[in-house]
């Protein structure tokens, strides 16, 4: 017979905390929210903010401390609106779920509410105002630092894993506010080099572009000589690293370069969002790290900014 | 079979090139909490290579035994049923396929399989259950919707089902799923190392190679193991004992792409506009993916303008190819591409020399 898997959760999964009291940071979501729970007066809520900074765990935290462990089967129904299969399912679901729960008040007089919405979102500004207003809004901010700090800390603990000050930095600096980005990090580290890990491990883990890359690209550009960018690009291309990942690296080190005036930078920084735009629309990486390039070339060799032809 | 295939490593030990990566992979699966992993690099740098492998580390020999299953999904689509038919590859330990296919139907495949996969356990003779493992190839061509929809499936059942997903391009994955996943990134193999690959497979096929030979095969392939592998054996097939300025024959539709430059720089007019038009439509028909002919084009442009026009070239390319993205037919952003090729050409020839 095959070999059978046996399975365990992923560090992401295994660390989710159960209570609401645990989501490190975000204070104001948590006091506003134990607040509730305590006099269960429990409005529809609406959590938007960045990936990985603790919306669906809150949500799944607090039915879970609103019904308890074997309530929770029966009276909480997620759904996921992109996979929606049309607003009319959602509809008939929510009505069998609240029939369900009309059932349900008959028999246990102590619960009194029918149907509570939590709405969960990356942007904000794609909900529609009717839906946002009848909500609860809650942000949930990138997580700081320090807090990521002190949550990997507890898993490094957990786990018996070492990690000295510069690795805990570079940790919390490449995962950007994403918690369950230093998580995954963090583990992949922890597989590959052992319980003693370094800040240049979890570099390697992470597909950030090592520096040089990015020095080779702008360099290519200060030179004027277009071939020369245009051989950094493919090689950046053939490397694999993401043309996303790849703008914003440029976009710091056009930011903190002393040497250029606000003019240039400005040039530059202008076409950086324009093509990443594009890359969101799906255009090609290859050719838009190539524009991209070439403008930049322009602007730091002072040339014209309008096309001759 | 052809030599890519028939070179194809089959285990982690085996690999000729990303050896470092492989063995990291081994790492990686000797606890049973990995991660979802996201493959991704260039076109023909050996991505799916690892993963095959990878499974088979995972899985042992029985990840080899594949069917293939041209499988009938009945989806619940709101008010109507839709039935959706889609090829998978699969043994008893994991499915493999590419969602994409589904066009904007994608979303509906990618959840119905997960959920059926995760009923579907299997389950060891301790009573144990396991986890399977779903290969979703092309995941940059997922809609966006699609994308949205695999984010809290990915979560919810993470102990059943480890996805592998791979991609060439992961700058169009997007943030929240790059976030659910340990991102492994595989790059095009040096020329080298090409090489390297193209001198086993003369070793095992008992061929003398000249010297500087496979260099040339290798430096011709854009770092496309895949490529070098095909042209070697095309090489193979035209002549045989190798000489050393053989000729290493490019593939047809570059042939074409060539001609189509040469063309346009000869003559801008409507009449050729016209004329080219015939050959762009050839070349998709032939299913030339039209963001590939864009960029051969302009490749075989830049070798032959002057540095001032290449930037405002290169610009046009990729304004041109980032609204062929946004629109429906792609024929009209590539001939609009040429047609402002050849009005910046003129003017340029006109003002150098009147
Ligand atoms: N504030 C937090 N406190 C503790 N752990 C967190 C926090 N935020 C994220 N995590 C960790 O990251 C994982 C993912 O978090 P979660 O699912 O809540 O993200 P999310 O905000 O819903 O992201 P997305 O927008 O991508 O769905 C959790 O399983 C947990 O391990
Ligand atoms: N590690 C390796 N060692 C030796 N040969 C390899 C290795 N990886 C790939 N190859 C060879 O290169 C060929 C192409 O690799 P593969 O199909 O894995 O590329 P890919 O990255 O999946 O490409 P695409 O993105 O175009 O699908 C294989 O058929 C195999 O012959
Ligand atoms: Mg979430
Ligand atoms: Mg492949």
């Amino acid at each position: 017979m095959a070999p059978v898997m046996q399975s365990s959760q992923p560090w992401v999964e295994k660390y989710r905390p159960k209570q609401v009291k645990d989501v490190a940071h975000q204070d104001e979501v948590v006091r506003v929210l134990t607040n509730t729970l305590e006099t269960t007066s429990c409005p529809h809520m609406l959590f938007y903010g960045p990936p990985g900074t603790g919306k669906t765990t809150t949500a799944l935290a607090i039915a879970h401390q609103l019904f308890g462990p074997e309530l929770y089967k029966s009276r909480v129904l997620e759904l996921n609106a992109s996979d929606d299969r049309g607003i009319n399912v959602v509809r008939t679901k929510i009505k069998d779920f609240a029939a369900v729960a009309n059932a349900l008040r008959r028999t246990m007089e102590t619960y009194s509410k029918v149907t509570r919405f939590f709405f969960i979102c990356n942007y904000i500004s794609r909900i529609i105002e009717p839906l946002a207003s009848r909500c609860a809004k809650f942000r949930f901010k990138p997580l700081s630092e320090e807090i990521m700090t002190s949550r990997i800390l507890y898993i490094c603990n957990e786990e018996g894993l070492n990690l000295d000050a510069e690795a805990l930095s570079t940790l919390s600096s490449i995962s950007q506010g994403d918690l369950r980005r230093a998580i995954t990090y963090l583990q992949s580290a922890a597989r590959l080099f052992g319980s003693s890990i370094s800040s240049k491990d979890l570099i390697s883990v992470s597909g950030v572009i090592p520096q040089e890359f990015v020095e080779a690209l702008f360099a290519a550009c200060k030179s004027g000589n277009f071939d020369l960018a245009n051989k950094e690009v493919n090689n950046v291309i053939a490397e694999g690293y993401p043309v996303s990942q790849m703008f914003s690296q440029l976009f710091d080190v056009i930011v903190e370069a002393d040497d250029l005036s606000d003019e240039q930078k400005a040039r530059i920084c202008r076409k950086l969002g324009e093509a990443d735009k594009c890359l969101v629309d799906g255009a090609d990486e290859y050719l838009q790290l190539l524009d991209v390039s070439g403008n930049t070339m322009r602007a730091l060799c002072n040339m014209s900014e309008e096309f001759s032809y | 079979m052809l030599w890519v295939d028939k070179y194809r490593p089959k285990t982690l030990d085996q690999v000729l090139v990303h050896q470092d990566v492989a063995q990291n992979l081994k790492k990686l699966v000797t606890e049973q909490d990995c991660p979802h992993l996201l493959f991704y690099g260039p076109s023909g740098s050996g991505k799916k290579t690892l993963i095959m492998a990878l499974l088979r580390q995972i899985f042992g020999s029985s990840a080899e035994k594949v069917k293939v299953e041209n499988k009938t999904w009945k989806v619940d689509a709101g008010s109507r049923t839709i039935d959706l038919e889609l090829t998978t590859l699969s043994s008893t330990n994991h499915v493999e396929l590419n969602p994409s296919d589904a066009g904007f139907q994608d979303r509906y495949i990618v959840q119905e399989i997960i959920k059926e996969m995760a009923k579907n356990r299997p389950i060891d003779t301790k009573g144990k259950k396991g986890f399977k493992v779903l290969v979703l190839n092309e995941v940059d061509k997922l809609s966006r919707e699609a994308q949205h929809s695999l984010r809290r499936t990915m979560e919810k059942y993470s102990a059943y089902c480890r996805l592998i997903l791979c991609c060439n391009s992961s700058s169009k994955v997007s943030e929240a799923i790059r976030s659910r996943c340990l991102n492994v990134r595989i790059n095009a193999p040096t020329e080298e190392q090409i090489v390297k690959v193209l001198e086993f497979i003369a070793k095992k096929e008992r061929l003398q190679i000249p010297s500087g030979f496979a260099a040339r095969i290798a430096e011709k392939s854009s770092r496309s193991l895949r490529r070098a592998i095909l042209s070697f054996e095309t090489c193979r097939v035209q002549q045989y004992p190798f000489t050393s300025n053989q000729i290493i024959p490019p593939m047809d539709w570059e042939e074409y792409i060539f001609e189509i430059a040469s063309d346009i720089m000869k003559e801008q007019s409507p009449k050729r506009l016209y004329q080219v038009r015939h050959k762009l439509y050839e070349l998709l028909v032939n299913c030339i993916p039209p963001e590939i002919i864009l960029k051969r084009l302009l490749f075989e442009l830049l070798k032959k303008l002057d540095a001032e026009l290449k930037h405002e070239v290169c610009h046009w390319a990729a304004y041109y190819e980032h609204r062929m993205r946004l629109g429906q037919k792609a024929i009209f952003h590539l001939e609009a591409f040429v047609a402002k090729f050849m009005s910046i050409y003129k003017a340029f020839l006109i003002a150098a020399f009147g």
